[in-house]
């Protein structure tokens, strides 16, 4: 029989030979090419540091504020759509969920009925928009990307009838309630980073989240193994919902107007590259929390230092698709060189 | 029925207790076609049986009866002597019979010690289910020892594992759940020599030292010598060849089949049945 130089080595520290990348020392290029969020964090980091020296305002108190106000919901909704990706699916009904759930909050207080329960009601009714995404994907084997495409138009429709088209002042609540929820300056992003982190705890260190990556790697063999892989995709899709409504909730509350306008696709988009840049993969499989919580910041770095140093608004959009294009580019790239260097 | 080929050759079962499945008269039509015309096989605790057979010979169908996929039309299945029948894939695994594929089985992405816990993950804190990394580590590691897997670390995730390690760890999840027969599709299909010693070894040890009975499917023959304590051969829906490995040889088995095929056309192709 062969020799037993076997897996103890894992966790006894010695190498195990015939498997020199990763079992033996590894190189400092290869843990930083390896690490799946190294391409964002190099270019946050760039622009962190161009934007600083071009002007004095980026690391003020206010300013800082001001980005974090704006990567919130971009970070939560980036880090949920992560469990969907990892899925090997999309939620694009996320953005618009964001935006209906003040509606909900609003004309459920219109009428008459207490704003801490109208919360609560929402938040139940965008489970059920997920657990809506999630069932028809599953029972009737419509792809994500077109259920939740035909699902974030309804909400749109569903709003601009509500509202007569009209824009409505939120309501909100005092107190210390209403300084966590959104009215502290730092309310947001402290949930941002709650949520993110939960989530990450979810995917990362829990049965559940072994079972979404499974389903999402082959879930063929997932199925096999007698992983419920419909329940654990509408799970993902409710964790969506609930995340995004929520969020949408306490921006409306911190920004104080709604808008029947505003279109969900706006808001999901970045929130989809954000987990793109971040070093997740569109194929299933794989996801970063972490990353996609970086690519966050990249992007409200990149949107925030542009106002900063006064380039017209017409050149953004321009900049940023060249600077995710390259940013994309990079992550492929690092990922062929990952691949050689583990083996 | 089949026994004029089959024969009481070299191959026949010995004392009842040692053979752990059974099978009598296995027969499956699909509308005009019969696939199966009544399979006898048996298969002895701790043995490695190979299933020869040319692309419609029933090879496959047989292999679905047994794994629960399709009910057979007629005959019965005897699991350590007591009859059984499968109406699911579930159902066939609940008995013990399961079948491992090289490329369904895995996760990719998955560590080598997450897929052999999938699904069965150890786990604290109640309903949250907190996965205690440390403790499947252990447990997988000492597992792979036991039944002597070499994988070089249980931290990896099983894409960049060879193909021979990818199906070492399949077979040892099968096995570690309790399995009591297991079913190896073509196991070193597009494999080269290292890695097919891999899985030789492991086959030999789990039969050899764990008593494991195993059913080989494929159509490389010098795979199946490798591999198997005895072949059978499915020709036209029934198992023609009877032979220990240690008996026959590639040679003649052929001669065999040849004068299988030469029979069954002299008698006009359509076999009476039984």
């Amino acid at each position: 029989m062969s020799d037993v130089a076997l897996a103890e080595g894992a966790s006894s520290g010695s190498p195990a030979p015939q498997f020199a990348g990763r079992g033996s020392p590894r190189s400092l290029l290869g843990s930083v090419v390896q690490r799946r969020e190294s391409t964002v964090v190099v270019v946050t980091i760039g622009v962190l540091i161009y934007f600083a020296l071009r002007t004095s305002t980026l690391y003020s108190v206010a300013n800082i504020i001001t980005i974090a106000q704006y990567i919130a919901s971009i970070a939560v909704l980036g880090a949920a759509q992560v469990l969907l990706l990892v899925l090997a699916e999309i939620d694009l009904s996320q953005g618009q969920v964001y935006l209906t759930a003040p509606w909900f909050v609003y004309l459920l207080w219109a009428d008459g009925i207490a704003f801490g329960w109208a919360v609560a009601i929402t938040l139940a009714c965008c489970v059920i928009i997920g657990a809506i995404n999630g069932i028809v994907l599953v029972w009737l084997k419509v792809p994500s990307l077109i259920v939740t495409l035909a699902v974030n138009y309804a909400l749109f429709g569903l709003v601009l009838v509500e509202s007569n088209a009209i824009q409505q002042n939120m309501p909100g609540t005092t107190g210390h309630l209403g300084i966590w929820l959104g009215i502290g300056s730092w309310s947001t992003i402290l949930w941002a980073l709650g949520i993110s982190t939960i989530i990450w705890v979810l995917l990362k260190r829990t049965r559940f989240g072994t079972h979404v990556t499974a389903t999402g790697g082959n879930e063929l063999a997932a199925a096999e193994a007698g992983v419920p892989v419909g329940r654990v995709k509408i799970w993902c899709f409710m964790i969506s919902s609930l995340a995004a409504g929520f969020m949408g909730i306490l921006d409306a509350i911190r920004i104080q107007s709604i808008n029947p306008g505003n279109s969900g696709l706006d808001i999901v988009l970045p929130a989809i590259v954000a987990a793109v840049i971040g070093g997740t993969a569109l194929t299933g499989g794989r996801g970063t929390i972490v990353g996609t919580v970086i690519g966050a910041l990249f992007l409200g770095v990149l949107e925030d230092g542009f106002n900063l140093i006064g380039v017209s608004a017409n050149w953004f959009y321009l900049v940023e698709g060249v600077v995710i294009l390259v940013a994309m580019a990079i992550n492929n790239q690092l990922g062929v060189l990952a691949a050689r260097t583990r083996r | 029925m089949t026994a004029d080929v089959a024969g009481p050759s070299s191959g026949s079962p010995s004392r009842a207790e040692d053979v752990i499945l059974r099978t009598e008269g296995i027969t499956k039509r699909f509308g005009a076609v019969v696939a199966l015309r009544g399979v006898d096989m048996h298969l002895e605790r701790g043995e490695v049986l190979g299933l020869v057979g040319d692309n419609g010979a029933g090879k496959s169908t047989f292999v679905k009866i047994l794994t629960g996929f399709q009910p057979p039309d007629a005959g019965r299945i005897y699991l350590e002597g007591q009859e059984v029948s499968f109406h699911s894939v579930t159902d066939a695994r609940r008995h013990g019979i399961e079948t491992v594929y090289q490329d369904l089985a895995l996760v990719p992405q998955l560590t080598v010690f997450q897929n052999l816990f999938l699904n069965r993950e150890v786990t604290s804190l109640g309903k949250i289910g907190w996965l205690s990394n440390r403790r499947m580590r252990r447990l997988a590691a000492e597992y792979l020892h036991d039944i002597r897997v070499n994988v070089p670390d249980i931290n990896a995730e099983v894409e960049l594992l060879s193909g021979g390690q990818r199906q070492a760890i399949a077979v040892a999840r099968a096995t570690r759940q309790n399995a009591k027969i297991l079913l190896l599709d073509e196991p070193l299909a597009a494999m080269g020599a290292k890695e097919s010693t891999l899985i030789i070894d492991l086959v030999k040890d789990l039969s050899k030292n764990r008593g494991m009975s195993m059913i080989v499917i494929d159509h490389n023959y010098t795979h199946l010598f490798e591999l198997c304590d005895r072949l059978n051969v499915i020709q036209q829906g029934r198992v023609t060849v009877n032979k220990r490995v240690s008996e026959t040889s590639v040679e003649e088995l052929t001669e065999l089949m040849v004068a299988e095929y030469r029979r069954q056309v002299r008698e006009g192709q359509a076999p009476t049945g039984s």
